[in-house]
């Protein structure tokens, strides 16, 4: 007889036993729903303009308006001068200057062409990239029917660009941010808690107990790992659910192709874990250990800094970062309906992986045993 | 008879600079007998047992523990011996029934089976046995630890200083069931580092620093002890020792509990009342000196201090 089963009910039982694993497992996947796509939002509203307009003529006016009324921008300060806006960035007061020369509307008029200088306060580049190119847009914007009201016969040839969101038609932040943050719930319960688990039985010696009984080591292993797999599991369904509740995402893809991949996946986020656990004599080594590689898979993972910024090297490594497939595979599925061909290489990888770091933990293992 | 234990030249050591922990030890233990292994902390005894318990491998040496190889035999021995850590290690989130439950299931037994075997201590257990074994007393979690231990009816005992921190009287009541299980023909191997427990098993190894210094029943042991003992007392300890230390004649002097002991040679006459003069001669009051039986306790003495010498 295998002594499985009754390994597998007493984890299922130390783990329902254990609240504070319960109420994360469950409360997590709502809460971070709930706050992080409404905390961390790429659209910037708000950015404090401050606007030094020495032509003060109807056009700038004009322009200005455009700009202010555009939703993104707040008008701070009308400035006098460069060096006074320039004081406004220094207190934080502004985040964008606006210059408009004189002669602005005369030149504009006059010679069909006139610049405008912009200042950006760099320091958060991100708000300084996304509030530089709005007013950039805005202002092209507002050249164009300044032409053509100006020169209505003369209409510019030239480029015109427009641009659709596919996928994801309303620019949507949270849309993309969603299957990114499923990914990492999963990665956090399955490599955490798994690790966490084997670490707790030789932190309390319980690991010497069951070593002098018949116990295998393939049972002893299978039995921490099956019931971590199947909470991750159940913690990405409440997930998709609170999705859908929440936001209304329902998966394009197919959900079988979906948890397929998540079950691979597992295996090799799992193995992670088991291979922590046996490098660690306590938990609160594993918990440093995790902690360290989860902030690089989730920096490295393409959820927050787009991998195609990324130095050729870094993109490399994000390669052999499990998350970043994960993360591509649920944005894939989820949001565009991505088939089995498309993620076939993402899938050969992580299990790839899977293979790797559940041989390398288990050599391990065996060898400190 | 095959004997339950066998032990030859078993070493151990740690790290790189090779600490030896155990050092060439060798021990033949008969089946159906309480065997103590009596030594101070950091004396082996832990290794002895984790190796005999397959869960170390030796550096040196062979062992068999009912005739199957601590290292070939492993899974044969993991089926017939039961192990009590020094530390507590059930766990501690299973109530006292479900950690019990588990151990029977996992050797493919049940409690009931077993139970005549643990009943006496159980029954002490019972009111307790949906309370979590985290929440138990320490004198209650070595006595589920013991039941754990011998439910799959092992036919070896290892007890790795099973009485560590738990009260007089609790320690006095585990004797007493180490006792009654011997009945059982269980061979019981028991490892404690307080030597009054020593006369409590049928025979028992002295150990210090990684080797065995002597094995014999406990009462050849201080039969064996070479030199005459006496118990002295007289204001405070350390005006006595301090007094004594001056004395001619004498082998040793040392505090044990409210005397002092000296030990003198076999053959030395008068002992007594030179003593008794000597110290009434440095000024101290209330002397008593009377002839003491030695113990386990003044055997290892006697060991530590030559060894220092």
């Amino acid at each position: 007889m295998s002594v499985l089963p009754v390994l597998l009910r007493k984890e299922f039982r130390q783990i329902f036993r254990n609240k504070s694993i319960l109420t994360i497992s469950l409360a997590a996947p709502i809460m971070q729903f709930i706050v992080l796509p409404l905390a961390a939002n790429y659209e910037f509203k708000n950015i404090d303009l401050a606007v030094v307009d020495n032509d003060r003529s109807d056009l700038s006016r004009q322009m200005i308006d455009r700009i202010t009324g555009s939703g993104y921008f707040r008008l701070v300060d009308h400035s006098a001068s460069y060096a006074q806006a320039y004081a406004l960035i220094e207190s934080d007061e502004a985040d964008l200057i606006l210059q408009i020369p004189s002669g602005f509307e005369r030149d504009l008029v006059r010679e069909g062409r006139e610049k405008v200088f912009v200042a950006v306060n760099a320091i958060n580049g991100l708000k300084a990239g996304v509030g530089g190119a709005y007013l950039t847009a805005i202002i092209a914007g507002f050249n164009r029917s300044v032409v053509l009201d100006l020169m209505p016969t003369a209409a510019p040839a030239g480029i015109a660009v427009t641009s659709s969101g596919l996928f994801n038609p309303r620019w949507n932040y949270q849309i993309a941010l969603i299957p990114g943050i499923l990914a990492i719930l999963v990665t956090m319960i399955g490599g955490m808690l798994s690790a966490l688990n084997i670490v707790k039985e030789k932190e309390t010696g319980t690991i010497e107990q069951i070593n002098v009984t018949p116990i295998r080591k393939r049972d002893f292993i299978l039995a921490k790992l099956i019931p971590f797999w199947l909470l991750a599991n159940v913690v990405f369904t409440i997930g998709l659910v609170v999705a859908y509740l929440i936001y209304g995402i329902v998966p394009q893809g197919s959900l079988l192709l979906l948890y397929g991949f998540i079950g691979v996946y597992l295996l090799a986020v799992l193995g992670f874990g088991l291979l922590v656990s046996t490098y660690c004599t306590t938990q609160q080594q594993a918990v440093f250990v995790i902690f360290f590689f989860l902030m690089i898979f989730i920096l490295m993972g393409g959820l927050f800094t787009p991998l195609d910024s990324m130095p050729d090297w870094a993109r490399t490594a994000t390669r052999f970062n499990p998350l970043t497939h994960m993360i591509e595979v649920m944005r894939l599925v989820i949001l565009k309906a991505s088939t089995f061909r498309d993620i076939l290489p993402n899938l050969l990888a992580v299990a790839a992986m899977a293979v790797v770091l559940n041989v390398w933990a288990v050599l391990n293992y065996r060898k400190t045993s | 008879m095959e004997l339950a234990i066998e032990a030859t030249d078993l070493s151990k050591w740690y790290g790189k600079e090779k600490i030896l922990a155990v050092d060439h030890v060798s021990l033949a233990v008969k089946p159906g007998e309480i065997f103590g292994l009596i030594g101070p902390d950091g004396a082996g005894k832990t290794s002895i047992f984790r190796m005999l318990t397959t869960l170390l491998l030796p550096n040196t040496g062979t062992a068999r523990v009912n005739g199957f190889d601590v290292v070939k035999d492993y899974l044969e021995i993991r089926d017939r011996v039961g192990y009590m850590p020094g530390r507590f290690s059930l766990y501690q989130d299973l109530t006292v029934e479900e950690n019990l439950g588990f151990f029977a299931t996992v050797f493919n037994t049940t409690i009931e089976e077993n139970y005549h075997l643990i009943k006496d201590i159980y029954v002490q257990l019972e009111p307790f046995k949906k309370r979590y074994a985290g929440k138990l007393s320490g004198g209650m979690k070595q006595k589920l630890a013991l039941c754990c231990a011998l439910i799959h009816r092992p036919e070896v005992l290892f007890l790795d200083e099973p009485t560590t921190g738990v009260d007089p009287v609790s320690r006095k009541e585990f004797w007493e069931m180490l006792a009654r299980l011997k009945q059982h023909g269980i061979t019981i191997l028991v490892a404690t580092p307080y030597m009054d427990e020593a006369t409590r098993c049928d025979r028992i190894a002295l150990i210090q620093e990684g080797r065995i210094l002597q094995v014999d029943t406990p009462a050849a042991i201080t039969a064996a002890y070479p030199d005459r003992l006496f118990q002295v007392k007289g204001g405070s300890m350390s005006a006595t020792l301090r007094a004594l230390n001056k004395l001619d004649g004498i082998i040793r002097c040392y505090g044990s509990g409210e005397f002092a002991h000296v030990a003198v040679p076999a053959t030395a006459t008068h002992m007594e009342q030179r003593i008794k003069d000597h110290l009434l001669a440095q000024g101290l009051t209330d002397v008593v000196v009377r002839p003491a039986i030695p113990t386990i306790e003044d055997v290892f003495i006697k060991f530590t201090l030559e060894k220092k010498a």
